[in-house]
C-alpha cells in the first residue's frame, strides 16, 4: 500500500508544469516564488506519543488568541443589554444589602471587628468572581463545540478565556469595594500591598477548578446538572456570608481543607490591616497548586478527545 | 524531492455509542440486556468491532508543495476525519502524519464567527481562530473587507447579515490567510456564482503561489478542473490516487454502479423480445477504446451491439442521453440510409452514435438506449435505462468554450460558437 501510493505521487512529479500555470506565470501579480520545504517536520502528529506536560512553544505561538477568545467573552457578555456593565455591581450590592438584612440585621451574626456590609462584600466580591469563573469555565467547552470540531489551536484557552473574561467584572465591582472602604473609614496598611495576591489565587483556583470541570464536562454531560448545586453548597462551606472563625468543633475539617477559606480571609486581612492566618493561607496555597497541576494532568489527557466527544 | 505531507499508516477508530451511557435511552439498554448473552453464545466477534468504526484504515500518502490535491468518496468514506486529522482537529489511532508547513484548515465557513459582534470584531476574532496573527490581519483589513463586499455593514453584527453577506465574509477571511498548506472542505458550495468565480481565481491565486491545497468536494467538474491529483476514499482506505480524470471516473463508475460498458453474455436474460435483443453498449472514442473520461473537445460514440433474431423487420437504434441531474439532453434515431426503412436480417449488429466534441457540458452523463421499428407501425422491442454511464471533462486547455475562464459553468450544452469582432473606427479620430 505505501509503496504503490509514494509509486504514483512520484509518478504525478515530473510531470510537466499544467497549461494554466504556464500561461499565468507571465502574469504580474504571480510573484510569489514558493518557499522551500524545511528538512524538519514543523508539526509531527503521531499516535504513539502523547505527552502531557504543557506545549510552552505552542501555547506562545498561539498567545494572541487567548487574548482574542477573552475579548470576545467580555464583549458578548454586553452585547444587547440595557446596563451593560452595570449588572456587575447591583448583583453584588443586592446580595450584600440582603445578607447585612437576614444574617446581620435579623439573625444577629457578628462579623468581628470589620463592619458586616464590608465583611459581607468583600466575601462576595471573591466568591462571585470565583463561582461565575468556574461556572463559565465548565460550560466553555461544550459552548465552543464548533472551534473544538473545526480547528486546531490550544483547547486550554477556551476555558482560560471564559474564566479571565470574569476579571473585568471582578475590577468594575472592585470599585464599589474602595467606595465601601472609604465610606467605613478603612486606614490603609502595608498588608494593602498583598492583596493582588489573593485575587491572582482566586484566578489560579478558578482556572484550576475550570479545567478539570470543563474537561470532564465534555465527556460526563452529568456535571451540567450538578454544578449549580455544587457552586451552592461551596459558597456555604467557605467564609463568605460568616466569618471564618464561627465555625467550631466537628465541621471545621471543612474550612480548613476549602482553599477559599484561606484566600477570602487573607483578603479581607490585607484590606483592613488585620493579622494574617498564615497557615490558612498556606494550605489555601499549597491546595491551589494541587488542583491546578491535577487539573492540567487530566485536560491534556483529555483534550485529545474532545472533538470525538463534544 | 521531499514532500510537504507525508502519511503513514494512519488509521482512526471511533467509538460508536459504547462511550456515551448517557445518551442511551433506557429502551435501548434494556434491549442490550436481553441480547447481550445471545450474542456471545453465537460467538459472531467480539463486543468491541461491534461498537467501533475504523473511519480511516492505514492510509499513506505524500504531497508535494505546490499540489492541489482533490479528495473524493462518498459520505462516510473518510475524508473529513482524513483532514480533521491533518488539521490537528483529532488524533489519529494509529499512524503518523508529518507536515513541513503551516497548516490552516477551513473545514466550515465561518469558524469562530460569533454572531453578536460586528463584521469588523468577527474579521479579527476568526483570523486569529484560524492562525493569523493580529498585525498580519489588521494589515489586510482593507483587503478582507473589499474582497466581501460588504464595506457599508461592517459595524452591524452578523447575525443580521443575510446568509450570502455571512458566507463572503466568512470566506474573506479565510481567503487571506498564509499557510502552506490548506485544508478547504466544500467550501465552494456556498454563494452566488460571481462569488464562487471569485473563490476559484483566489484558490488559483493560492496555488500560484506555491502553496498546497487539499481540496474535498462532491463537486466532481470543480475537482478536475482544479486538481491534477485526486484521492479516491471508499470506507476509510485509499481506492484510488492519481490523475483526476481517471480517479473521478472509477468514482462515478462505481458509485452509480454504471460504468462506460455494458455486456449481456447470456442471450437468453439480455433485455429484448423475440425480435431483437441487446448484447452490449460502451462508451468509445475514435481510436476504438472503451473511454469514461471524455475530453470535452473530441467526438465519441455510443455503440451498440445488438442480435437480430427474427429476420425481415426494419430496426432503429436510439441513444437517449441525460446529465447527472437527471435532464434529458437528447434523444437521437439512427437515420444513416443503410438501414433505414430496410428489413434487416438475422444477425449481430454494431451501431454507433457519433456525438460530436464541444457539444455536450462537463459533468457525469448517462445513456439510455433503446431499439425501435418505426415501419410499418411504432413498436418499442427493448429500452434499457442507464445502460453506460462517463464523464465529460473540460480541461482547461484554452481551446474549448470556457476559453481562459475557470469558473463553474452552468448551461446544458457547451458548443465552441464561431466568434468575430470588428473594430468600429471612431469618426472624430
Amino acid at each position: 500500500m505505501d509503496l504503490q501510493t509514494s509509486r504514483s505521487a512520484g509518478a504525478l512529479e515530473p510531470e510537466p508544469a499544467p497549461p494554466d500555470i504556464q500561461r499565468d506565470a507571465s502574469a504580474p501579480q504571480a510573484t510569489h516564488a514558493p518557499a522551500l520545504v524545511p528538512a524538519q517536520p514543523l508539526v509531527l502528529i503521531d499516535a504513539e506519543r502523547s505527552s502531557v506536560w504543557l506545549d510552552l512553544r505552542d501555547l506562545w505561538r498561539f498567545r494572541e488568541l487567548l487574548y482574542f477568545l477573552t475579548w470576545r467573552d467580555i464583549k458578548v457578555r454586553y452585547k444587547q443589554t440595557l446596563m451593560g456593565a452595570a449588572w456587575v455591581v447591583i448583583q453584588p450590592i443586592f446580595s450584600m444589602l440582603l445578607f447585612t438584612l437576614v444574617f446581620n440585621k435579623f439573625a444577629g451574626l457578628s462579623s468581628g471587628d470589620i463592619p458586616y456590609p464590608l465583611f459581607a462584600y468583600t466575601g462576595l466580591l471573591l466568591w462571585t468572581f470565583f463561582a461565575n469563573a468556574v461556572i463559565n469555565g465548565t460550560y466553555s467547552l461544550i459552548n465552543n463545540t464548533n472551534l473544538i470540531t473545526k480547528v486546531y489551536f490550544p483547547r486550554m484557552f477556551i476555558p482560560a478565556a471564559a474564566i479571565a473574561a470574569g476579571l473585568v467584572d471582578f475590577a468594575i465591582a472592585s470599585l464599589i469595594l474602595c467606595g465601601l472602604a472609604v465610606y467605613y473609614a478603612v486606614v490603609p496598611s502595608a498588608q494593602l500591598l498583598l492583596l493582588p495576591c489573593f485575587v491572582a489565587l482566586t484566578l489560579l483556583l478558578a482556572l484550576g477548578v475550570g479545567f478539570l470541570t470543563s474537561a470532564l464536562t465534555v465527556k460526563y454531560r452529568d456535571l451540567r446538572h450538578a454544578l449549580p448545586f455544587i457552586i451552592q453548597l461551596w459558597m456555604f462551606a467557605s467564609p463568605v456570608i460568616y466569618p471564618a472563625s464561627k465555625v467550631t468543633g466537628a465541621w471545621r475539617w471543612v474550612l480548613v481543607f476549602n482553599p477559599l477559606t484561606g484566600i477570602i480571609e487573607g483578603f479581607r486581612s490585607a484590606l483592613v490591616g488585620r493579622a494574617f492566618d498564615w497557615t490558612a493561607i498556606g494550605i489555601a496555597a499549597a491546595l491551589t497548586l494541587v488542583v491546578l497541576v491535577t487539573s492540567l494532568y487530566v485536560f491534556r489527557r483529555a483534550e485529545e478527545t474532545f472533538a470525538d466527544l463534544v | 524531492m521531499q514532500p510537504i505531507v507525508k502519511v503513514e499508516n494512519l488509521s482512526k477508530r471511533y467509538r460508536i455509542g459504547g462511550l456515551h451511557p448517557g445518551y442511551m435511552t433506557f429502551r435501548e439498554m434494556l434491549a442490550g440486556a436481553v441480547t447481550a448473552p445471545f450474542r456471545r453464545l453465537s460467538g459472531g466477534g467480539d463486543a468491541s468491532s461491534r461498537e467501533t468504526l475504523w473511519a480511516l484504515r492505514e492510509i499513506n500518502f505524500e504531497v508535494q508543495q505546490g499540489e492541489l490535491i482533490g479528495i473524493i468518496g462518498p459520505n462516510g468514506a473518510g475524508k473529513s476525519t482524513l483532514l480533521k486529522i491533518l488539521s490537528r482537529v483529532t488524533k489519529p489511532t494509529t499512524g503518523r502524519v508529518a507536515l513541513y508547513g503551516r497548516v490552516g484548515s477551513l473545514l466550515e465557513v465561518g469558524t469562530g464567527f460569533h454572531p453578536d459582534l460586528t463584521g469588523r470584531e468577527n474579521i479579527f476574532l476568526s483570523g486569529a481562530i484560524l492562525g493569523m496573527r493580529r498585525f498580519e490581519i489588521a494589515r489586510k483589513f482593507d483587503e478582507i473587507v473589499a474582497f466581501s463586499e460588504i464595506e457599508k455593514f461592517i459595524d452591524t453584527p452578523v447575525k443580521w447579515y443575510s446568509s450570502g453577506m455571512y458566507v463572503r465574509l466568512a470566506f474573506s477571511v479565510a481567503a487571506h490567510l498564509e499557510p502552506e498548506i490548506l485544508m478547504m472542505d466544500e467550501v465552494l458550495a456556498v454563494g452566488d456564482a460571481a462569488f464562487q468565480q471569485k473563490c476559484l481565481d483566489k484558490m488559483h491565486d493560492i496555488r500560484q503561489q506555491g502553496r498546497t491545497i487539499f481540496f474535498v468536494s462532491h463537486n466532481m467538474p470543480a475537482v478536475t478542473r482544479l486538481c491534477k491529483r485526486v484521492l479516491l476514499l471508499a470506507r476509510g482506505t485509499i481506492a484510488s490516487d492519481g490523475a483526476a480524470e481517471r480517479v473521478v471516473n472509477d468514482y462515478l463508475s462505481t458509485s452509480l454502479n454504471v460504468g462506460a460498458e455494458r455486456i449481456w453474455n447470456d442471450a437468453q436474460s439480455a433485455p429484448g423480445n423475440e425480435v431483437v435483443r441487446l448484447r452490449g453498449v460502451r462508451v468509445r472514442a475514435q481510436d476504438g477504446e472503451t473511454i469514461a473520461a471524455i475530453d470535452i473537445r473530441r467526438p465519441f460514440g455510443i455503440e451498440i451491439t445488438y442480435e437480430v433474431r427474427q429476420a425481415g423487420h426494419v430496426l432503429a437504434p436510439v441513444v437517449e442521453l441525460y446529465n447527472q441531474e437527471g435532464t434529458h439532453l437528447f434523444s437521437a434515431h439512427d437515420t444513416a440510409p443503410e438501414w433505414r426503412k430496410i428489413p434487416r436480417p438475422a444477425g449481430l449488429y454494431i451501431s454507433a452514435a457519433w456525438i460530436p466534441g464541444n457539444l455536450l457540458s462537463e459533468g457525469s452523463m448517462l445513456a439510455h438506449v433503446s431499439l425501435m421499428s418505426h415501419v410499418p407501425s411504432t413498436v418499442e422491442h427493448l429500452h434499457e435505462r442507464n445502460v453506460v454511464a462517463f464523464q465529460v471533462i473540460d480541461t482547461q486547455a484554452g481551446d474549448s468554450a470556457r476559453g481562459d475562464y475557470i469558473g463553474p459553468m452552468s448551461g446544458m450544452i457547451r458548443p465552441l460558437l464561431v466568434w468575430t469582432t470588428q473594430i468600429k473606427q471612431d469618426e472624430n479620430r
